[in-house]
């Protein structure tokens, strides 16, 4: 239902048409990554391509998370190098990576709480500011005019993602859907090149659903950002990805459109549940 | 009527000149704690150490230069703290860090005393001895303040309003605050959280530059001061340990309630109550409210 809707915003009848990729932005190669006996990632590769919007899909467990916490540099895989923008590396910094503007959501939302909607998307902004941290507790004057100017952007972010309203209001006490949409409006603060979003749509309703495929379709057409997003609802996944890769108990077992794989054997028996 | 107001009055200032000083020492305790979830057991060692140079230094420079270079001791600790300690416990768990802490104050207290001394030394600031007399127009006989705890309490007061303004209004209080809500998400939009912790360690350091200068003045600047920082734990069970208003009011109530306690209900106990009237507080509260008059409570996700 929601991807009638999706695919009617975008204007298009095919998801794959008229889309236009540039080179490519990311690239995992070889990663492997285990916690004690854990294996979460054995030996995943695959690349992103500038703009696209590229789907992880998996069962539970299958170490969706944990390959995007390896790109944003929570996780250190034991193998395998992640070539980002043209440098390759084998541990990323969570620092860097935002510096080079990687941004990120949380399957468990991870706001801060204590603040209001407006402060929250602020500390998006905190890269962008030109002084750095110590120099501005030290100067206060151009700090203040600076902070202004960050307010605007941030007050067109809220705009765009339709929570003027909640403006205000401390995020701990907005509704689930809601502080989603908030956490999404901090990530785009950062203005990324590359948007990593951790099941943005986990325990939404149908229409808070749409609306969050919406926000995704828009940034990705009207910012160009790529978008690389784990999502459960393969109606949303197949509609609003160009490209999609299946992990299973850490492995890639498919990796192609959403077309080629929702017919993959591979998938489908992951998905019924087959014995390995 | 009036005759009774005066005594009272007396040692309510007094017990609340005493209760910034521990509120002082309790916010280091909650900075600390907010931004990098650590209960720092090196508090009181900090403020020991923090008196012992200021003193030390005193007698070779004039107070203004021997204040900065002990701040930049303290600065200089805590990058020290920052660089040894945290960094490679990152990610621990917080008893391990507390552990540390543990170790860090050992160190301190060895480290200090072997560099500064073990004796106990006068912290003169050259403020006049003998107590000021106010209010006496509408008390008869008015009432009695020590200079030195006026000027500790305006020291610690115009510390906190300075750090109020630090947290509130700056970019780095929005790091700060936001390191001490989430450190995943801080760290996903680029807040470096090394730099926070050394700020924050820094001015925790400054803190108990300020604290252990103000009870130096008081005691002296001898081991006992390290003790002090004992009377800050009630204050932060009872302010919870993430609020910074919490360790303000905290400590006022535990200042004022302990010496009000001694003088009034004292007698009745035989005395010495306020040796241990701030820990029957802070256990009444722990068993009814135990996140603390301002903490968050915590809940469980199950
Ligand atoms: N920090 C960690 N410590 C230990 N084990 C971990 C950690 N993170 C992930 N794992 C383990 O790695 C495996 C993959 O977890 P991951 O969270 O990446 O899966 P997922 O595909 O995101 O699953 P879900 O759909 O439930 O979110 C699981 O077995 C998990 O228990
Ligand atoms: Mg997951």
């Amino acid at each position: 239902m929601q991807s009638a809707t999706a695919r009617a915003e975008r204007g298009e009848g095919q998801p794959a048409a008229g889309r236009k990729f540039g080179g490519e932005i990311l690239k995992v190669d070889g990663i492997s990554l285990s916690f004690g006996g854990v294996k979460a990632l054995s030996d995943v590769s695959f690349s992103i391509r500038e703009h696209e919007i590229f789907a992880i899909i998996g069962p539970n467990g299958a170490g969706k998370s944990s390959m995007l916490n390896v790109i944003n540099g929570f996780y250190h895989p034991q193998q395998g190098t992640v070539t980002y923008k043209g440098v390759t590396r084998r541990d990323v910094d969570p620092h860097d990576a935002a510096r080079n503007g990687i941004a990120r959501t949380f399957q468990n939302i991870a706001l801060f709480k204590g603040m209001s909607t407006l402060d929250n998307v602020m500390t998006g902004r905190i890269l962008k500011m030109r002084r750095g941290i110590l120099w501005q507790a030290l100067y206060w004057g151009p700090a203040q005019r600076e902070e202004i100017e960050h307010r605007a952007f941030v007050e067109r972010i809220i705009d765009f993602l339709e929570i003027q309203a909640i403006r205000k209001t401390p995020v701990g006490r907005l509704p689930y859907g809601l502080q989603k949409r908030v956490e999404l409006a901090r990530a785009l603060a950062m203005e990324p090149d590359l948007l990593l979003l951790d099941e943005p749509m986990a325990g939404m309703n149908v229409e808070e659903k749409e609306d969050m495929c919406r926000f995704i379709l828009d940034v990705n057409e009207q910012f160009g950002t790529t978008i690389a997003l784990i999502e459960h609802d393969m109606g949303v996944v197949m509609d609003i990805s160009d490209r999609v890769v299946v992990l299973d108990y850490g492995r890639k077992i498919a990796d192609g459109t959403p077309d080629v794989v929702r017919g993959d054997k591979a998938v489908i028996d992951a998905y019924l549940g087959v014995a390995h | 009527m009036l005759e009774e107001i005066g005594p009272f009055l007396e040692v309510l200032l007094g017990g609340l000149m005493a209760g910034v000083l521990y509120a002082l020492v309790a916010l280091g305790f909650v900075l600390i704690f907010k931004a990098s979830g650590v209960f720092n057991f090196a508090q009181g060692a900090m403020v020991l150490f923090a008196a012992l140079t200021l003193v030390r230094l005193m007698e070779v420079l004039p107070f203004v230069l021997a204040f900065a270079a002990s701040c930049a001791i303290m600065v200089a600790l805590a990058f020290a703290i920052e660089r040894l300690v945290l960094r490679p416990l990152v990610n621990q768990e917080g008893l391990i860090l507390f552990m540390a802490t543990i170790g860090i104050t050992f160190f301190i207290d060895g480290f200090g005393q072997t560099l500064w001394g073990s004796d106990i030394y006068t912290l003169e600031l050259g403020l006049p001895k003998s107590p000021w007399i106010i209010l006496d127009p509408p008390l008869p006989g008015g009432i009695l303040v020590s200079p030195v705890d006026v000027f500790a309490a305006v020291t610690a007061g115009a510390l906190v309003a300075g750090l109020a303004v630090f947290f509130n209004r700056t970019k780095v209080g929005r790091a700060l605050r936001a390191v001490a809500d989430d450190h995943q998400a801080a760290q996903s939009v680029g807040i470096p959280l090394n730099t926070i912790w050394l700020i924050v360690w820094s001015v925790a350091g400054v803190v108990a530059l300020v604290a252990g200068m103000a009870w130096g003045t008081k005691l002296g600047v001898q081991f006992s001061l390290a003790l002090v920082a004992l009377k800050a734990i009630p204050v932060i069970i009872l302010g919870g340990l993430t609020s910074i208003p919490g360790a303000i009011v905290g400590g006022l109530i535990i200042g004022a309630g302990e010496k009000l306690a001694e003088v009034y209900i004292g007698p009745a106990f035989g005395g010495g109550i306020e040796n241990w009237f701030a820990y029957v507080v802070a256990l009444l509260f722990l068993l009814f409210r135990p996140q603390g008059l301002f903490g968050e409570r915590i809940i469980e996700r199950v």
